[in-house]
């Protein structure tokens, strides 16, 4: 019972972070079509924004504030910069453009700070554990799961308490009529880059915490995570995407724990064949996004 | 308030319309008839900067040709899609926030929220329901209270009675005409050809993609064409 418990801590955790990002990519898909692969490395220069602010003798808090503001501007530079010379473009071209910003991030930094990963050093009271009745849990566990939970009511009330977020939630259903509403559509998208953005940013503290370093590679393996979030939770969904981001962790952490040693190569490979499995079943993902009616 | 010369859709190799002329003095209302096909929507869909389109396109004296529909929405042109195109995931008071959202300070649209749902009191039932789960006549009176928000100069209503039942077509075509009495200048586009014809101060009927026909409404109702193809005389 005890073991299972603190699985679940630890899939809540995980499963977090994964919910952030492929809630991240499911805001811009949802408004532009754009699947966007690059989405990772805007973890990765929010890591590199951390790790320069902690090297720079910064309070984490500090740290944490600049990881966020280059994450946020990361993700609206590339939307100016990149996808919106590329807007109105078929989803093989998005596809590729989003490949290209990718590469391009991970070899500026592999050349320009260094392919191999650069220890963040975290305050010591961090890596200390709390014993919550049966549950040992890790400090960073827990701020892991207080931030995510905080994130997403933030986020939560942002779309349904403000015009922008409502916006944004209706741009998701069908955006050239929120144009008709006199909303601007480069606002409403840069928004979508920059709330994108965030929650990378907030991702990236937690993955740099949980892991103490970072590396030019840092945002690819969980963005890819998060993608299959984004499909298993249902394309476009926002509600979908945090469900398929705690199921996707849930399997992870999961399969790890629970798994005999002699299967846990396979690990990867059962984990994909489960959610196959659910698409199969709910080919449009376990909470497909809402279509606009049109009686 | 709207002037179109020698307007021109096309889509890819098709001509959805082929040089049309329109004028619509303030306070009035030009219903657009036609079949199936014969470039109303298209010619809506022109002005109100969803499409490309050539051709000269004047609002309030103003050029309006080729602005986006959110700069033409700034300009007060609103438009009440086909089908509706309501937000079906939001709800009616959501959907009716972001009619208003564009120079609206927050007190002002409250109060514009508030006279909609006073003037269509279903609508204030329905506050909290999503707009998806309403009925095809609520959604209407939805759609057309969230083009309202704007407090539009120009008002262009496509189809609006489309798929409605015979009495919820009344309430529509009374609510328009009652839009026209308070001043608002309007473009209707409609298939429901006497009803249309019944309330407009001046009509064109459209037929691929020109002008077949044009004048004041009681003209176009009276001529041989219209009797013979719409009002089944």
């Amino acid at each position: 019972m005890d073991l299972i418990l603190q699985q679940m801590v630890n899939a809540v955790s995980l499963g977090g972070i994964y919910a952030l990002l492929a809630l991240g990519l499911a805001v811009v898909f949802s408004i532009v079509r754009l699947i966007n692969f690059a989405h990772g490395e805007v973890m990765t220069v929010a890591g590199y924004g951390i790790w320069i602010a902690l090297a720079s003798a910064w309070p984490v808090a500090a740290a944490v504030a600049l990881g966020l503001a280059v994450a946020i501007l990361a993700a609206v530079s590339m939307e100016r910069v990149a996808f919106r010379a590329m807007r109105g473009a078929d989803v093989t071209t998005l596809l590729i453009t989003s490949f290209a910003v990718s590469e391009i991030i991970k070899v500026l930094f592999q050349n320009g700070i260094s392919a191999r990963p650069v220890p963040v050093v975290l305050p010591a009271w961090m890596s200390g554990t709390l014993d919550l009745g049966p549950v040992r849990i890790g400090v960073i566990a827990l701020i892991s799961i207080l931030t995510v939970a905080l994130s997403l009511v933030l986020l939560s009330v942002f779309l349904r308490r403000t015009v922008m977020g409502l916006a944004m939630r209706a741009a998701a259903e069908d955006f050239p009529v929120v144009r008709l509403m006199g909303l601007r559509a480069n606002h409403v998208i840069a928004l979508a880059f920059a709330v994108s953005g965030i929650l990378a940013g907030v991702a990236a503290v937690l993955w740099v915490a949980q892991r103490g370093s970072v590396d030019p590679l840092m945002g690819a393996a969980p963005v890819l995570k998060a993608f299959i979030a984004t499909v298993l939770g249902g394309l476009g969904s926002l509600t979908g995407a945090v469900i398929g981001g705690f199921v996707v962790g849930a399997v992870e952490v999961c399969l790890q724990g629970f798994l005999p040693q002699s299967l846990l190569p396979y690990r990867e490979a059962i984990s994909l064949a489960l959610i196959i499995a659910v698409l199969v079943w709910r080919p449009d993902g376990l909470w497909p996004a809402e279509q606009t009616s049109r009686s | 308030m709207l002037a179109v010369r020698d307007l021109k859709v096309r889509y890819g190799a098709v001509e959805a319309v082929r040089g049309l002329d329109l004028s619509l003095a303030r306070g009035q209302l030009l219903a657009l008839l036609g079949a199936n096909g014969a470039g109303k929507t298209s010619t809506l869909a022109a002005i109100a900067g969803l499409v490309p389109a050539a051709g000269r396109i004047e609002i309030a004296g103003e050029t309006a040709g080729g602005l986006p529909p959110e700069t033409l929405a700034r300009r007060g042109v609103a438009l009440v899609p086909e089908g509706r195109r309501l937000f079906a995931g939001l709800t009616v008071a959501e959907n009716l926030t972001l009619g208003g959202a564009v120079h609206t300070p927050p007190a002002e649209r409250r109060r514009r929220v508030a006279a909609m749902e006073e003037r269509f009191p279903v609508l204030a039932e329905r506050r909290h329901q999503k707009a998806g789960l309403l009925s095809g006549g609520e959604q209407q009176m939805l759609a057309l209270a969230r083009a309202l928000m704007a407090g539009p100069r120009l008002l262009l209503l496509d189809e609006p009675s489309l798929g409605l039942a015979p009495q919820m077509v009344e309430r529509v075509f009374d609510i328009v005409a009652g839009l026209k009495a308070e001043g608002l200048t309007i473009l209707l586009v409609e298939q429901n050809v006497p009803m249309s014809l019944a309330i407009a101060d001046q009509a064109v009927v459209l037929a691929n993609g020109r002008a077949a026909l044009s004048g004041p409404a009681a003209e176009v109702a009276a001529s041989d064409h219209v009797r013979r193809a719409y009002l089944a005389a």
